[in-house]
C-alpha cells in the first residue's frame, strides 16, 4: 500500500499559442501510492485533462518526468488506462467488441477477449446488452461500458476524467457505488478527475486541489473515512469538515469570492 | 452536370441526416391525431391560459384581468394544420393516369397534325421500332457494353478515389501539398477533356470506362478525404493511449468512420459513371445505347432515338435502385 505506483515528477507544460507560450501547468508533483484512489479537484482549465494526457504518453512534457513503478514512462503509450471525458464507444461496434477494444490492439484472439469480457460485462450490470450497440443505451450504460473497456486492460493504473460529468445526480450516485466495488475487485490503481467536491471525498483516499493560471497543487487532502463506504459516511461530521476545507480552498481560487474565503 | 454534383457531395454530411422516409411518415401521423393540446382547446373554447376549475365547484370571483386576456386572444384560434395522405393505391392511379395521358395526348396530337411527326415521332412508331430493335438490332450488345463500361468506371473510380481521400489520413503534409490538385481536378470540366481521353485510350470500351472514372474519381475522393477529417480527434487519443499503432488506428477507426462517406457517394457516383460512359459513346464508338442515339440522330430516325433514351432510362434507374440498396445494405453492415 506504501509504494509508489505512479509518480509524476516536477511536471510542467507549455503551450505554443498564436499569443505566445501559454503555462498550462507549474512544476507538478503527484505521488500516487500502489491500489490507492486518489482524486484531483480544481476549476475548469486548471490543467487536470493535461496531466492525463501527459501520463497517458499523449503529449510530450515540457519539463519533467512520469514514472511508473519508478521506470521512466515519460512519453509512452499504452501504460495506463485512460477514461477520456466522453465515453467514445464505436457506434459500429456491439458493447462487448467495444469492451475488448483495448484488448484486440494488444493483440489478443478476439474470441479469447469476448470470453474474457463477457462474465465481467454480465457480473457489471450490463447483462442483457451484450450485443446491443451503444446508441440503445442509456448515459449511465455507455459510462459502464467504457469503464469497463479501460479496466479490462492489463494496466495497474487507472486514469479517469469526470466520467460521471454528464449524467443525472441520481445515476450519479449509484455508478459511484458501482465504481468503488470496481475498484475493490480489481486492485487498481485509480487517478480520478471530478469537479464534484462531494464526489472527489466520497471516492479517494486523497484529494488533490488544483488552482488556475498557472495548474499547479494548492494542497492534498488525506481522506481518513473508514472502507468499505457506505451513502450514510456523506452525513458525517468528519466529511463535512473535509467538503469544507475542500470548497474553502476551491473559493481562495476564485477571485470574484475572495471574501466569502474567509 | 457533374461539376455540380460534386461540389454538393463534397459538402453534404454523411448520410444520417439526410432527409429520410421516416421524418414524412412521422409528419403524416402527427398531423392525423390531433395533439392533446388543440383538444383540450377545442373543448375549453379560448381557455387555453385559464385556471382549470373543478366540475361541481361553485363560480368565484377572479380578481385577474382574465376578460381582458380572453378578449386578447386571436379568434377563432390557429389550429394545427392538417394533411390528409391518400392512400398508395390513388396516388399510383393517378401516376398511371397521367402518363397515359402524355403517351395519348401525343399520339392523338401525331396523328391530327399538331404535333410534328418528322422531328417528335409518335408512340405508335417508337413502340414498332422497339420491338424492332430487340428482335433484329444488336439491342443487347449495346446495352451490354454500356452497362460494362459503366460498371467498371464506377467500381475503379469509387474505389481508387475513396483509397486517395483515405491515404490522405496519413500525412498532414501528403494531404497539403495534394490538396490544390485535387481541387483543381474537380473545378476541371471533366467532359471537356473527353475528346482527348478518346484519342488517347482509343474508340474502344477503355475510353468510355476512362471517362467514367474520372467524373466519378474526383467526388469519391473529396466524399472521402471530408469523412477523413471529420475523424474524432479524441477517438484517436483513446486508441493510441490503448497503445495502438498506426495502421491499428487506421483500420479500427478511420476505415470505419469513413465508411458511410464512401457510402453516401455511391448513388451520385453510379449516375456520373453513366454519364461518361454515354459522353464517350457519342464521341466516337462502335457499339452502346449512346452510339445508337448519336446514330438515329443523325440518320433522322427519331423513333430510334426514343426507344435508346428509353432504354437508358430502364438501365439508370434499374442501376440506380440495385446501389440504393446495396448501401443501405452496407450501411447497416458496417463493423470495423
Ligand atoms: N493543445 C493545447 N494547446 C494550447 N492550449 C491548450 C492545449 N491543451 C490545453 N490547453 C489549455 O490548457 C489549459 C488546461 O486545459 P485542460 O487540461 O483541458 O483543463 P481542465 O481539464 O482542467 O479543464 C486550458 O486553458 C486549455 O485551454
Ligand atoms: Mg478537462
Amino acid at each position: 500500500m506504501a509504494s509508489t505506483k505512479l509518480l509524476i515528477d516536477d511536471v510542467s507544460m507549455r503551450f505554443a499559442t498564436p499569443a505566445g507560450a501559454f503555462h498550462a501547468l507549474d512544476h507538478i508533483d503527484l505521488a500516487v501510492p500502489r491500489a490507492s484512489f486518489v482524486s484531483l479537484i480544481g476549476p475548469s482549465g486548471c490543467g487536470k485533462s493535461t496531466i492525463f494526457n501527459i501520463v497517458a504518453g499523449l503529449e510530450e512534457p515540457s519539463e519533467g518526468r512520469v514514472l511508473i513503478d519508478g521506470v521512466d514512462a515519460t512519453g509512452a503509450i499504452g501504460r495506463v488506462g485512460y477514461m477520456l471525458q466522453k465515453d467514445l464507444l464505436l457506434p459500429w461496434r456491439t458493447l462487448t467488441d467495444n469492451i475488448i477494444l483495448g484488448m484486440e490492439i494488444k493483440g489478443v484472439k478476439l474470441a479469447e477477449a469476448r470470453a474474457r469480457a463477457l462474465p465481467l460485462l454480465r457480473r457489471y450490470g450490463l447483462a442483457g446488452f451484450e450485443n446491443a450497440y451503444p446508441r440503445a443505451l442509456s448515459g449511465g450504460m455507455r459510462q459502464r461500458a467504457a469503464l469497463l473497456r479501460t479496466l479490462l486492460l492489463d494496466t495497474d493504473v487507472i486514469l479517469l476524467d469526470e466520467p460521471f460529468g454528464a449524467l443525472d445526480a441520481q445515476t450519479r450516485l449509484r455508478m459511484q457505488e458501482w465504481l468503488l466495488k470496481l475498484w475493490e475487485d480489481f486492485g487498481k490503481t485509480v487517478v480520478f478527475v471530478t469537479h464534484d467536491v462531494e464526489e472527489a471525498i466520497f471516492l479517494s483516499d486523497e484529494v488533490h486541489v488544483m488552482g488556475t493560471r498557472p495548474g499547479r497543487i494548492i494542497a492534498t487532502i488525506p481522506v481518513a473515512l473508514p472502507r468499505p463506504r457506505l451513502r450514510a459516511c456523506t452525513a458525517t461530521p468528519d466529511f463535512m469538515a473535509l467538503k469544507e476545507r475542500c470548497l474553502g480552498l476551491l473559493h481562495i481560487e476564485a477571485p470574484a469570492d475572495i471574501e466569502d474565503a474567509a | 452536370m457533374p461539376r455540380t454534383s460534386a461540389n454538393v457531395v463534397a459538402t453534404t454530411p454523411p448520410p444520417g441526416s439526410a432527409p429520410n422516409a421516416d421524418g414524412v411518415i412521422a409528419w403524416g401521423a402527427a398531423t392525423s391525431s390531433p395533439s392533446p393540446l388543440v383538444g383540450e382547446n377545442r373543448g375549453e373554447g379560448s381557455g387555453a391560459l385559464a385556471p382549470k376549475v373543478p366540475a361541481g365547484a361553485p363560480p368565484i370571483a377572479d380578481p385577474s384581468p382574465r376578460g381582458g386576456r380572453e378578449q386578447a386572444l386571436p379568434k377563432p384560434a390557429r389550429r394545427l394544420p392538417v394533411q390528409k395522405d391518400w392512400p398508395t393505391a390513388a396516388i399510383v392511379a393517378v401516376q398511371i393516369g397521367i402518363l397515359v395521358a402524355i403517351i395519348a395526348g401525343w399520339e392523338i396530337g401525331a396523328v391530327a397534325g399538331f404535333i410534328d411527326k418528322f422531328f417528335w415521332s409518335q408512340p405508335s412508331a417508337i413502340y414498332r421500332t422497339l420491338t424492332i430493335f430487340f428482335t433484329t438490332g444488336d439491342a443487347l450488345a449495346d446495352i451490354a457494353f454500356t452497362f460494362r463500361s459503366t460498371i467498371l468506371g464506377f467500381f475503379i473510380g469509387t474505389f481508387a478515389g475513396s483509397a486517395l481521400g483515405l491515404s490522405f489520413w496519413w500525412s498532414r503534409n501528403y494531404a497539403a501539398i495534394m490538396q490544390p490538385y485535387i481541387i483543381c481536378f474537380e473545378s476541371l470540366p471533366k467532359l471537356a477533356l473527353a475528346p482527348l481521353i478518346v484519342l488517347v485510350f482509343g474508340i474502344g470500351i477503355a475510353s468510355k470506362i476512362a471517362i467514367a472514372t474520372a467524373l466519378t474519381l474526383v467526388v469519391s475522393t473529396l466524399t472521402t478525404f471530408a469523412g477523413v477529417k471529420a475523424v474524432d480527434p479524441d477517438g484517436e487519443k483513446l486508441f493510441y493511449s490503448l497503445g495502438a499503432s498506426r495502421l491499428q488506428v487506421f483500420r479500427k477507426l478511420v476505415i470505419p468512420s469513413c465508411l458511410p462517406w464512401i457510402i453516401s457517394v455511391l448513388r451520385v457516383n453510379i449516375g456520373l459513371a453513366l454519364t461518361g460512359a454515354i459522353v464517350g459513346e457519342f464521341i466516337a464508338s462502335q457499339h452502346g445505347l449512346g452510339r445508337a442515339i448519336i446514330y438515329a440522330g443523325q440518320t433522322y430516325d427519331i423513333a430510334l432515338v426514343w426507344v435508346a433514351v428509353s432504354v437508358l432510362s430502364a438501365l439508370a434507374v434499374a442501376m440506380y435502385v440495385t446501389v440504393s440498396w446495396i448501401e443501405r445494405l452496407l450501411q447497416r453492415g458496417i463493423r470495423g
